[in-house]
């Protein structure tokens, strides 16, 4: 695992994308095949399964390291990452011997077949003889989530180089449900025709929120839809089968029943690219109502009716077993249309109707009254534009309504993990009733690295009292909370709970006593809930 | 506890039987100062006694201030207790303060480290009932590289940064690690070019004998191009400021022993991270501490409870003393000018 680890240590010690795309392309140029697939798939976020608990890790890495296991647990948190914890505390190892990541990965699957005893010798001897980085990353193997610094994009990008290969087609080869045990490295990057998977995805098309209307130049050249608050779905209807995939690439085929009709009304070789919603009477639900859908592998009948879903459709990607990305979109998107006009109202797919505008200002309008259409607010796509893969700037924009916004009191603080280890970055937040501070809330994000370090230091100096690893820390700093919705939830004491709730201002100029109530709190539940 | 030669004051540590205070952080009458770190010798004391090694840095910092000196190893009776200065390895001139009354021995280490980096005083056991450790990296996560792998991993970094066209920006603390980065540079690579804070702390230290290395002031008239390959030590306050920017394309480095942890490494947003400290890692703490023969241990700044905690289960008997030391505060690591 040498040159792998090699390969971390180049990326990890730069701040530099091209550097670190540099150190890729040299490493998928000189390694095995079995290691390029492998570490293609763990830089896309495929990675083996876990084969050993963390809390038997943290056990056998204490007793290796001659330490009691509370002293572990207090370096964790400070450390902030557990894979690396370990590899910091053990003592040094003997007698280093090299084997290739895919022999370390097969040694890690090969776990799970061992009895307890067998996998802690087997653990402690890979650990005797790997190096101090390598056995950061068998343990980043061992405990998932290989997040190093190298987005799916940065390694596509050098695989193209590596391989001379177009950059969009690999990021097409790579979507989709493979795994190494599944394929090969010739197969799936080289081969002239990709073997055919018939659930693989196209790359989705992602938009940039628009910061300049001015430069969109004329309104004849662009078409605009509701950005609808669901979760953007791409249905694919192929070999009599049908496949839901979402923007983070999980097949979410099974969570979604209903759209299995869908296979009653199109016809097979088609790939939609839509908006997942609750939908009722005409009309999308807001997203508290899809909220309850998420995450449930199998749906109760009770809540099928209750919020029913539906493929809310905007782009037509394949038709007829033809890729349409290269066409422009006004004409994919009429021939959706047709294929939609005719389809019963019980239909799981609609199609997103187009905002009508002559003027920006009329979108303008539009966009301002997005709320009232449980929609966050307007997308603009040029009448000619392909569709691409990724997010590109020019022929896509997303346009935003403005965030709800409330000014509240930090009352708790907590560590960061990670990168942000030693900051404090988790915050509580309160709102007044009467003399009383009810939180409502916790926001992790949305401040600069500076601010971070100042809040850190008032944290320390001026906590009230410590439970565990939260702070209770003086009521002072008033923050502007910027949240995207709002619901009630009598999970919490505050009786609301917020959507995508971040810091987005440092309210140096509000006095303490001027931040927002409770009442003001329901009284935005009653309006946009 | 009428028997404890020492006593944790809201000013400082207190000697009753000698009537004076081991690196205050308010004004007193009198103190001794274990090393010129800012927040172990501070300004408004009205007597300063400090190793002849320390003192030019306190001069230089402090200005002119009421300063006795004191040898390494030389005794001295104040009051009712007697008094002597050891050297704790920390930077040069810094000292461990030994006290002893009717064979009872205590020891106030500040802050030390017992690797010899080949430039400070190397650090020297002293034998005692007490002994008061610092915590700064009292965790078992923290364990250095030899300075020998330092030496190798910082040179490489400078020849590959210069190979590439760029400058290597390097920083850390104005006394003690800079020069001890210096100590370990491959002069064949290229010249040092410091920044004034590092440079006015290396006349003051070549002033005293010390040996350090050629360096050559960055001054607003220099012109980076003419002196090729250079390295540039710098303290790291001086990171992303109209001041660096005259080196163009640079290659920029910590070396502080946060730096073991991967996620200060990147929050830093330096290309890399060296793992240096002046302060003791774990193994060194608990080396120092059994060399000691002390069974009473007084843990200061740092990991405090967690390192009280583990000292308990080790048989000692320890306990925290809350002090405004700062130890290599990730925030000092960032600000600290000299």
């Amino acid at each position: 695992m040498k040159d792998f680890a090699r390969l971390f240590t180049a990326i990890d010690q730069t701040t530099k994308t091209n550097t670190k795309v540099a150190a890729l392309t040299t490493y998928f140029e000189t390694a095995t095949e079995d290691d390029r697939l492998w570490t293609i798939a763990l830089f896309s976020g495929r990675r083996p399964k876990r084969t050993v608990t963390t809390t038997l890790l943290r056990g056998w890495a204490a007793e290796a390291a001659g330490i009691p296991l509370w002293l572990f647990e207090e370096s964790y948190p400070i450390v902030g990452d557990l894979a690396e914890t370990i590899a910091l505390v053990l003592p040094e190892g003997n007698q280093h011997e090299d084997h290739p990541l895919s022999y370390w990965i097969n040694y890690v699957k090969s776990l799970s077949s061992l009895e307890e005893d067998t996998r802690k010798t087997a653990v402690l001897n890979a650990w005797s003889v790997l190096d101090p980085t390598e056995r950061f990353l068998f343990n980043k193997l061992l405990t998932g989530g290989f997040r190093i610094g190298v987005s799916t994009k940065l390694m596509t990008r050098a695989l193209a180089r590596a391989t001379g290969q177009d950059e969009a087609d690999l990021q097409h080869r790579l979507m989709g449900s493979w795994t190494p045990e599944t394929t090969n490295f010739h197969d799936l990057i080289l081969s002239e025709n990709p073997e055919a998977d018939l659930s693989k995805p196209y790359p989705f098309y992602l938009a940039y929120q628009l910061d300049d209307l001015d430069e969109l130049g004329s309104t004849t050249d662009w078409k605009a839809e509701r950005k609808w608050d669901g979760i953007r779905g791409q249905l694919i209807l192929r070999g009599g089968e049908h496949y839901l995939w979402s923007r983070g690439e999980d097949l979410m085929t099974d969570r979604f029943p209903e759209l299995a009709r869908a296979r009653d009304f199109i016809p097979d070789g088609t790939v939609l690219d839509g908006e997942v919603l609750a939908f009722k009477d005409g009309d999308p639900l807001s997203f508290n109502a899809l909220q309850k859908r998420i995450g449930r592998k199998t749906v109760p009948k009770k809540l099928l009716t209750e919020a029913p879903v539906i493929l809310y459709a905007y782009d037509l990607l394949e038709w007829q077993g033809q890729d349409l990305r290269p066409e422009p979109f006004a004409d994919r998107r009429n021939l959706l249309e047709t294929l939609t006009k005719n389809l019963p109202e019980d239909a799981p797919i609609k199609c997103s109707p187009l905002v009508p505008f002559t003027t920006w200002d009329d979108l303008a309008k539009a966009r301002d009254a997005s709320r009232d259409h449980n929609a966050e607010g307007l997308m603009l796509k040029r009448a000619d534009s392909p569709y691409l893969s990724g997010r590109k700037k020019g022929d896509w924009w997303k346009w935003k309504v403005d965030p709800l916004t409330i000014d509240a009191v930090m009352i708790y603080a907590q560590a960061g993990h990670g990168r942000r280890a030693n900051l404090f970055t988790d915050f509580t937040f309160a709102v007044w009733n009467g003399n009383d501070l009810v939180p409502f809330t916790k926001a992790y994000s949305g401040l600069t690295d500076a601010e971070f370090r100042k809040i850190t230091g008032w944290v320390r100096k001026n906590t009230l009292q410590r439970f565990g690893p939260v702070r209770q820390v003086t009521p002072e700093h008033v923050f502007e909370i910027a949240f995207e919705g709002i619901q009630e939830s009598p999970r919490h004491k505050s009786g609301v709970a917020l959507r995508f709730p971040r810091m987005s201002r440092w309210r140096h100029d509000k006095p303490l006593q001027e931040a927002n109530t409770l009442d003001d709190l329901k009284e935005m539940l009653q309006t946009y809930g | 506890m009428s028997s404890d030669l020492l006593n944790f004051t809201d000013r400082g540590i207190y000697c009753p039987l000698g009537d004076f205070y081991i690196d205050p952080w308010r004004p007193v009458e009198r103190a001794l100062i274990t090393h010129g770190h800012a927040d172990h010798a501070r300004p408004g004391h009205g007597a300063y006694l400090a190793t002849k090694a320390a003192a030019p840095v306190m001069r230089h910092r402090l200005g002119d201030i009421p300063l006795d000196t004191i040898r390494f190893g030389e005794t001295r009776q104040i009051g009712d207790v007697t008094v002597s200065f050891h050297p704790a390895g920390h930077v040069p001139g810094s000292a461990q303060i030994r006290i002893e009354h009717k064979g009872q021995i205590w020891v106030a280490s500040g802050d030390y480290k017992t690797e010899n980096d080949g430039f400070s005083e190397p650090f020297e056991p002293v034998r005692c009932h007490a002994f008061i450790t610092e915590s700064t990296f009292g965790l078992p996560v923290f364990k250095w590289t030899p300075q020998s792998q330092l030496a190798q991993d910082i040179n490489a970094w400078w020849a590959s940064t210069v190979a590439d066209g760029r400058t290597p920006l390097l920083g850390a603390y104005a006394l003690g690690k800079a020069q001890r980065l210096m100590s370990i540079l491959d002069p064949f690579i290229g010249p040092i070019l410091t920044h004034g804070a590092v440079e006015n702390t290396n006349e003051v230290l070549r002033a005293q004998g010390l040996k350090l290395p050629d360096t050559i002031r960055v001054t607003p008239e220099l012109n980076p191009k003419e002196h090729k390959n250079a390295l540039v030590l710098a303290t790291p306050s001086a990171f992303g400021t109209p001041w660096a920017r005259r080196f163009g394309t640079t290659s920029t480095a910590f070396a502080s022993g946060w730096m073991r942890l991967r996620g200060v490494r990147r929050r830093r947003a330096a290309d890399r991270g060296f793992i240096m400290s002046d302060h003791a890692d774990w193994p060194a703490l608990n080396a120092a501490i059994k060399e000691t023969g002390a069974t009473r241990i007084f843990v200061t700044h740092g990991y405090t409870s967690v390192f009280s905690k583990w000292l308990n289960e080790q048989g000692y008997d320890a306990q925290i003393v809350s002090t405004e030391y700062e130890g290599e505060s990730l925030d000092t690591a960032e600000v600290e000018t000299a």
